[in-house]
């Protein structure tokens, strides 16, 4: 198994998908399936800048093992209101600063679902949001 | 459509990537919004943008996707290029608009072609 641990600068939006970049050479490295690759890579993303936009910053932990991929974004942020709507197409509380950019259509969550093979979202209000993503190797 | 087509159709100055002029492009996306690429693209397009951030080259990367024309003869600084060319993407910029660059691809052949109906 291979593990990695990153901690996600919450103030440099400039640095923000970094984590998800590395993560992309390393299981390129490894010769994981483009597939697998891809989906895992597009949702690590939108949440590692989910992470720097709305909770400034936080870690990731991502863990590979023959049969799946498993991504861990832990953040102490403000947490998630309302999850279901959260979920939903177009639901976004981003700024106006986020939108100009080219982030904050509320796709992310939504799409992350879609990419993962399993999520699921802790969150408390005032304490933060953990994200768990599983994708299948197969 | 070939990329050299592409930078000849548009006038576009290759920034970065010129060994790659020779590869085929068979759909396009235009947009400013980065959630929207990483929403709907599918296939690997040409990616047409008006944003300049470091954002714009980690979504391409995400998505695969291994040109970008920036439009409105935006420059992105040496960071971005230097970060796209270590990801062996390539990069041009056109005077063009977003509009005229995407219409002047489209009417020479160019399509979208991510795969859904319209
Ligand atoms: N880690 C987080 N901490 C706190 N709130 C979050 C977090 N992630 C998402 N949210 C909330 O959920 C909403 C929807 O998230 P989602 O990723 O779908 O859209 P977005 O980030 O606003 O826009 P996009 O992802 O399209 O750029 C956000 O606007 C925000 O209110
Ligand atoms: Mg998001």
């Amino acid at each position: 198994m291979i593990e990695l641990h990153f901690d996600v600068d919450g103030n440099d939006f400039t640095l923000a998908g970094e984590c998800s970049s590395k993560v992309k050479k390393m299981l390129t490295q490894i010769g994981i399936a483009p597939a697998v690759i891809r989906k895992t890579a597009i949702a690590m993303y939108e949440g590692e800048i989910n992470m720097v936009i709305h909770a400034n910053g936080g870690k990731i932990d991502v863990m590979v093992e023959p049969e799946k991929i498993t991504v861990i974004l832990k953040d102490t942020g403000p947490g998630i209101k309302d999850i279901k709507k959260a979920m939903e197409e177009g639901f976004s509380t981003a700024t106006n600063q986020v939108r100009e950019l080219g982030f904050g259509a509320g796709m992310g969550l939504p799409n992350m679902e879609k990419y993962s093979d399993e999520m699921e979202i802790d969150t408390v209000l005032g304490e933060g949001t953990t994200v768990k993503m599983v994708f299948y190797c197969n | 459509m070939k990329l050299s087509m592409v930078k000849e159709l548009l006038n576009a100055d290759v920034l970065t990537g010129e060994e790659f002029l020779d590869k085929e492009v068979n759909s396009a996306w235009g947009c400013d919004l980065m959630s929207d690429v990483l929403a709907f693209v599918k296939e690997k397009p040409l990616l047409l943008t008006g944003l300049i951030n470091p954002q714009v080259i980690r979504t391409a990367e995400m998505m695969d996707i291994e040109t970008i024309v920036f439009v409105r003869g935006k420059t992105p600084d040496d960071s971005i290029v230097g970060m796209a060319k270590m990801k062996n993407m390539t990069i041009m910029s056109t005077k063009y608009p977003l509009f005229d660059a995407c219409g002047l691809l489209y009417s020479n052949g160019l399509r979208n072609n991510q795969g859904e109906e319209l």
